[in-house]
């Protein structure tokens, strides 16, 4: 099984040890992971800004970067649904349909081909969990509050295996952060006004952290967190499961 | 109103937004009002077995339309017509204003009572028809209010979701004369009956939306909460039913599925109040039906945005919104809020709604509580793509985009500007962090750590 970690743009620039704890934790479920070092971004940020037709070269270096592997791995359910969803290449159709139907977010990933039913890691915390909206709708990560159908939640399943971590519910389980991308500065009064109810949600019930299987939703929120100088702070999933016991 | 409508103010979602955030008690009172009907919605939809199958079954009804539009339509004209109802088509919402006040001219009314119509909205027939000396008076309570503070609906099904009882009260006691200071929702709802049942009363003519055409027997169903339309149309000699042409079904039996869905969507009521069937003109009485097209055979033609024409205006995508929640309605200058209108404005008016499929987060929540499977969030998707293309965007977001792509898609060049970012947050956080970065308004920037992650694996590559 060859596999590849794709690690997103800002994630390699701003949140380095979200990129360190999904490797090492892969590797210490056993599995070999490669780091194409060429890689950059999955496109999105032109993309959902309208620019799709800007993304070309940018879908042609993804391919050129992963065709090679069996399995795609990223801690972000959102990039992993762009290029699920979009990630078309004139030249190279047939590697890009092969990069689509096997690119998974990290969590699913864990929860579906590795079948992983132990985590040894301990995390002795009140945590939130925020359903970052592109894996959940998108992916289908966990059940939807929308619909009418019986419950269940990968990322939740992995966080329940995590000694001393106790997950708290919340008034709204999966409503939007508010990031959205650029939404997050051409939008800033709604995105911003999003966040902090998120925030405050997750606070009511005690949260000591956030997490998220995306850090760009972690990274809007921990944004107003520190605004507002709270103590609660944010955290990848793949930081907490990658916990040394 | 006509300005408030149309935008023409220059005002864009964002600023619109920023503007009804300045208030935030009332955007949480705005917010958690919706949110309750939400959480109606999901109970109603929890309390029948069947309801995910309802709602692909009513998707279907609703393909199966738009794929024979043409052939439901003339059937439609055709049995209307043997029932004794005068059909009229308008290609605009001029042709449709200029149909509707020929026929109220010709009756030589001044005064009309009108019931809720989303169309006579899309159409500014309110304005239209008073530029022409007629009073309209919308008999729905909500639009009622709406219409006495001289503002659009900020709702489709919620008209007037956005005021406070207390500022109802205020409203009423200047235009209605109630006592000043009451905001009692009995009281005041009582005074609005009087208001409304004496106009219903006395008024020749009456102008109502259509919910559901049914082509099989030339019927069509209105639905409403207060009987208003019932009321309107029995007291009048002349009925008007203004609908556009993708509000058809094809036989009655399929109300058993719309209206089992419409209102649960809507207000997680099982059934509406009222659903009225109007079928033929009672004897003395004239009913005519205007079908109105207005972009929508343009958009049955495309193949990315023809399902956007299964709306039955439930608007539950409103309430789900949590943009929406948090921006108002009168945030999308158009007659339809919300991600639904943010689908359909940009059809009709390109320059003027470009904004509209950029005011969402793309969290899917709009496709999910779309009681007929409308594909919301992928449209606003491909709405910013057509808006692009066809140069509806800023030169500034046009010019960083290219340069993001071009860093993007070299991996040397990404390293090194990837890198000078960092140097700039860490050394110069002023240069970034300040009032002019819209992030960092209300928003702490992210710390830049000392190495990327691909400086950390080359690293450890090498110390291996």
């Amino acid at each position: 099984m060859k596999v590849a970690i794709f690690i997103p743009c800002y994630v390699d620039q701003f949140y380095p040890q979200v990129g360190i704890a999904t490797l090492e934790l892969l590797e210490k479920l056993g599995v070999s992971v490669s780091y194409p070092e060429n890689q950059t971004c999955c496109g999105q940020p032109m993309a959902n800004a309208g620019f799709e037709h800007l993304s070309t070269e940018c879908n042609d270096l993804f391919v050129n970067n992963f065709t090679a592997f069996d399995h795609i791995v990223s801690p972000s359910g959102s990039c992993v649904l762009h290029i699920k969803d979009h990630l078309h290449s004139v030249q190279y159709e047939k590697d890009a349909l092969h990069i689509r139907s096997n690119v998974f977010e990290l969590t699913e990933f864990l929860t579906d081909v590795l079948k992983v039913s132990d985590i040894k890691s301990r995390f002795r915390h009140k945590v939130g969990f925020h359903q970052s909206c592109h894996g959940q709708r998108g992916l289908g990560l966990s059940q939807m509050s929308e619909l009418v159908a019986p419950g269940f939640s990968k990322p939740e399943q992995l966080l329940r295996m995590v000694e001393g971590l106790e997950l708290i519910s919340l008034d709204r389980k999966d409503e939007c952060c508010g990031f959205g991308g650029t939404f997050s500065v051409s939008e800033e009064a709604v995105s911003v006004k999003m966040g902090k109810d998120r925030v405050a949600d997750h606070l009511k019930y005690g949260a000591e952290y956030i997490t998220a299987s995306d850090m760009s939703c972690l990274m809007h929120l921990e944004g107003i967190l520190k605004r507002q100088k709270s103590s609660t702070k944010v955290i990848h999933i793949a930081e907490i499961l990658n916990t040394v016991k | 109103m006509a300005e408030s409508l149309s935008g023409s103010s220059g005002s864009d979602h964002a600023t619109l937004a920023t503007r009804f955030n300045k208030d935030e008690s009332r955007v949480d009172w705005h917010d958690e009002t919706l949110w309750f009907i939400r959480k109606k919605r999901d109970k109603a939809a929890w309390q029948i077995d069947e309801g995910e199958q309802l709602g692909e079954t009513a998707s279907q009804i609703k393909n199966n339309v738009l794929g024979n539009l043409y052939e439901y339509l003339l059937q439609f004209e055709e049995n209307a017509r043997a029932n004794g109802i005068h059909v009229h088509w308008a290609s605009t919402p001029e042709d449709h204003n200029k149909l509707v006040h020929e026929i109220i001219a010709k009756a030589h009314i001044s005064r009309v009572v009108k019931s809720k119509s989303m169309l006579t909205e899309e159409c500014h027939l309110n304005e239209y028809l008073e530029s022409k000396g007629i009073e309209v008076i919308d008999t729905d309570l909500g639009e009622r209010i709406v219409q006495l503070a001289g503002e659009p609906p900020s709702h489709i099904v919620l008209p007037c979701i956005h005021w406070k009882k207390e500022e109802i009260g205020d409203l009423f006691s200047r235009h209605l004369g109630t006592p000043e200071g009451n905001s009692d929702p009995q009281f005041l709802t009582t005074a609005a009956r009087l208001h409304l049942r004496r106009h219903c009363m006395s008024s020749k003519l009456a102008i109502t939306g259509v919910n559901f055409a049914v082509a099989e027997t030339g019927e069509i169903v209105v639905c409403t909460s207060e009987g208003n339309a019932d009321l309107e149309v029995q007291l009048a000699d002349v009925h008007i039913a203004c609908m556009g042409i993708e509000k058809i079904i094809p036989q009655r039996k399929h109300l058993g599925v719309f209206l089992r869905l419409l209102a649960r969507s809507a207000t997680g009521q099982p059934i509406t109040t009222y659903s009225s069937h109007f079928r033929r003109p009672r004897s003395g009485q004239e009913m005519h039906i205007i079908l109105v097209d207005n972009g929508r055979s343009e958009r049955l033609g495309s193949n990315d945005f023809r399902n956007a024409l299964k709306c039955i205006r439930c608007g539950a995508c409103m309430n789900t919104c949590p943009v929406y929640r948090r921006s108002g309605g009168h945030s999308y200058h158009y007659a339809i809020a919300g991600p639904i209108g943010a689908i359909l404005a940009p059809g009709l008016d390109m320059k003027q709604h470009a904004d509209l499929p950029f005011a969402s987060t793309l969290c899917g929540s709009c496709s999910n509580v779309c009681p007929v499977k409308i594909d919301i969030h992928d449209q606003l998707y491909k709405w910013r793509q057509v808006l692009t293309k066809n140069d509806h965007v800023s030169e500034t977001k046009k010019s960083g985009m290219r340069a993001m792509a071009m860093v993007l898609s070299r991996p040397r060049l990404y390293a090194f500007a990837g890198g000078a970012t960092r140097w700039l947050m860490k050394y110069l956080p002023f240069v970034i962090s300040n009032g002019l970065n819209p992030w960092y308004k209300q928003r702490e920037m992210p710390m830049a750590p000392k190495q990327t992650f691909s400086e950390w694996y080359l690293q450890k590559k090498k110390s291996k």
